[in-house]
């Protein structure tokens, strides 16, 4: 009975309670409606219908000068308070730290040798080794590109920082509102785009399927394509900047470009239509493969045939003969680089023999570090560093067709494409293979230099039996 | 990461500036993959150009003293101190103060142990052989390899004991600009 009598008044109370805050419950329901229906009214304006017409209010542009005038305020103020407290600024330099003669090992023995009457073997050859080989060890030219690139003023992000510490409390507040802006703010927001143009893409491919093939299909395909691709554009707030559209690669070609980031892949999409290569994934990703190969041939292997070079140079080719298919987008560095070089080219794609279409982007490593350091971080843990960073900006340039010339090989041809992007870009152009990042170098680099000594030391006894 | 810095800058009791300490610690920690403050011979087998090198496994033996299998940062340092370019002012230095690491006389004792397999301080016949086989790799015979050594032995041998002590391998390379050949220059 007693139990009864206590649980009936709790009950009451609960019931006055709740009557209390009945407006109150509803006033807040009311208020969260009208600030949703706001928040997607403004999204779908300022955003989607853009996106879908591929139009730009230019509110990205004005963000991204605002943003330029904040960084160099802020670098200034850092040195101004280093030199007040006689620190010195640490000032990366990404060009090399230190002085590097490009001499060839013939010259610089030749060099030791004038004066002395031509021995074949002198014990000071190994002074060049000695000394080349400390110098890539103090700095080198292959292990630097598969890090994020240093800055030389602070963009206030904590993760680009080298001299943070409390310089001045203007400086923290504005780097504490940065955060509050970029993780409160920006963050939501562009996973929300993101979503919604993943979404679009999976549902939109899809419905187009449905399509019988032919030229109406083909059309919805591609303003489908480019619309999605947009919105993920605007969720990465990327701002970029095409140069000679006039190249922009056509039906029956490869496009080759630089590899950064899987991003690449957005910026290029959103303003044109490729046909991508990959390798067929699971959860999302395989979802989103089987959508898009649904509204116009996409070129996904499986995990299997992905070692058959045949099979590859087969499909790849088949698709490049019909005129009627997109051109095929194809990173050959095989793995991401940091953006300050050019490494490698596989040749694989350039055994095809078509036309291709060189294209080279280069990120500004200012507003947010494009680069996938795919050992340090996961996919996930990249997305939201991209996401939350104050936005990506970079310059793509379409460069001319290439084919290949007579005489030339695969390899050769790879070369004079990577010497045109690097170039263009203002990259480095290395002959190092992207594939250092994970495997050895090969036993054959060494055995060149050790035929190039040889040779040193057996043309001088050459010199000496004729004379 | 600073104090460390500012107790190598002492144990190492010659000038060298800050930013070149920086930029060498933050090489040092960017070869550092196990990030354990300490550099094991895989870590410098990990930079391309160096493994290309024919001397290399014989350049990265001198950073690791006598039977340990890990540098720390002074150890780096210490090594790369052979390599400082020898300054005008530092030549009159006071002899007292005891030889700093980048003295001639210490570059080509560095040069020296890169021969010097056994760190018996003396380049024997075989020695000289093995380093010459690892700078030509297949190109050159046996008998052509072992006639070149035999003649440099000959040339430098002077106290008639078929091998070659150091002050026999100062003396062949005095006329060599050893200071400009074995430096290295920071930019900044």
């Amino acid at each position: 009975m007693p139990m009864k009598a206590v649980f009936q008044r709790r009950l009451q109370k609960l019931k006055h309670i709740r009557g209390v805050q009945q407006p109150v419950f509803s006033l807040i329901c009311m208020l969260l409606g009208i600030s949703f229906t706001v928040w997607f009214t403004l999204l779908l304006v300022f955003i989607i219908v853009p996106a879908i017409f591929g139009v730009s209010f230019g509110i990205r542009r004005v963000y991204m000068k605002s943003l330029i005038k904040l960084f160099e305020w802020a670098t200034l103020r850092m040195e101004r308070g280093a030199k007040e407290k006689n620190q010195h600024l640490y000032k990366p330099y990404s060009n090399g730290i230190i002085a590097k003669e490009p001499v060839s090992l013939e010259q610089e023995i030749q060099e030791m040798r004038r004066g002395s009457a031509e021995p074949e073997f002198d014990m000071s050859d190994i002074f060049y080794f000695c000394r080349r080989g400390v110098e890539s060890i103090v700095d080198d030219e292959v292990t630097k590109r598969f890090t994020a690139e240093e800055l030389e003023s602070w963009n206030l992000l904590t993760r680009s920082n080298y001299n943070f510490h409390h310089i001045s409390t203007r400086l923290t507040a504005l780097w504490g509102m940065g955060v509050l802006i970029r993780y409160g703010f920006l963050l939501p927001l562009r996973v929300t785009l993101a979503f919604t143009g993943v979404g679009l893409l999976v549902v939109l491919t899809s419905i187009v399927g449905l399509f019988p093939n032919g030229r109406m299909k083909n059309y919805l395909s591609d303003k489908v394509h480019l619309m999605c691709y947009r919105i993920c554009v605007r969720a990465l707030t990327a701002i970029i900047t095409y140069h000679d559209s006039e190249n922009k690669p056509k039906n029956g070609g490869i496009c080759v470009a630089n590899h950064t980031s899987p991003i690449d892949v957005i910026i290029l999409a959103s303003d044109g239509c490729y046909a991508m290569v990959g390798q067929v994934h699971g959860g999302l990703m395989g979802v989103i493969q089987r959508a898009m190969v649904k509204a116009c041939p996409h070129i996904w292997f499986e995990r299997s045939e992905v070692k058959d070079r045949h099979l590859v140079a087969k499909r790849l080719s088949d698709h490049v003969a019909d005129e009627s298919k997109l051109p095929i987008l194809i990173f050959p560095e095989g793995t991401c680089i940091n953006n300050t070089s050019v490494m490698m080219f596989k040749k694989g794609s350039f055994e095809i023999g078509c036309t291709v279409y060189p294209v080279a982007i280069k990120y500004d490593p200012r507003f947010g570090d494009a680069f996938w350091n795919s050992s340090k971080f996961g996919m996930v843990n990249y997305l939201l560093h991209m996401m939350s960073s104050w936005a990506i900006v970079c310059s793509v340039w379409y460069l001319p067709p290439m084919s290949r010339m007579e005489g030339e090989d695969a390899v050769q041809f790879a070369n004079r494409v990577k010497a045109a992007i690097a170039r263009k870009g203002g990259l480095a152009d290395l002959l190092w293979d992207g594939g250092l990042k994970r495997g050895k170098v090969k036993e054959v680099f060494k055995e060149e230099q050790q035929k190039l000594y040889s040779k040193v030391l057996v043309g001088s006894s050459e010199d000496r039996s004729r004379s | 990461m600073f104090t460390v810095l500012n107790q190598t800058l002492l144990c190492l009791c010659f000038p060298v500036s800050h930013s070149q300490i920086t930029r060498l610690y933050s090489r040092f920690h960017s070869l550092d993959k196990g990030e354990n403050g300490a550099l094991s011979r895989e870590d410098f087998q990990r930079i391309p150009e160096l493994a290309i090198n024919p001397l290399g496994d014989r350049i990265i033996n001198a950073f690791f003293p006598e039977g340990e299998d890990q540098v720390n940062f002074r150890g780096f340092m210490r090594t790369l101190a052979h390599f400082r370019p020898v300054e005008d002012n530092e030549k009159n230095k006071d002899p007292t103060s005891g030889e700093p690491l980048n003295s001639r006389a210490n570059k080509l004792l560095f040069a020296f142990r890169l021969y010097d397999l056994d760190r018996d301080d003396k380049i024997s016949r075989d020695e000289l052989l093995q380093v010459l086989r690892m700078m030509v790799g297949v190109n050159i015979s046996d008998e052509q390899l072992g006639s070149i050594a035999d003649r440099t032995i000959q040339e430098a041998d002077t106290n008639g004991d078929m091998s070659i002590s150091f002050s026999e391998f100062t003396k062949v390379l005095e006329k060599v600009d050893v200071e400009q050949k074995m430096s290295i220059r920071f930019l900044h």
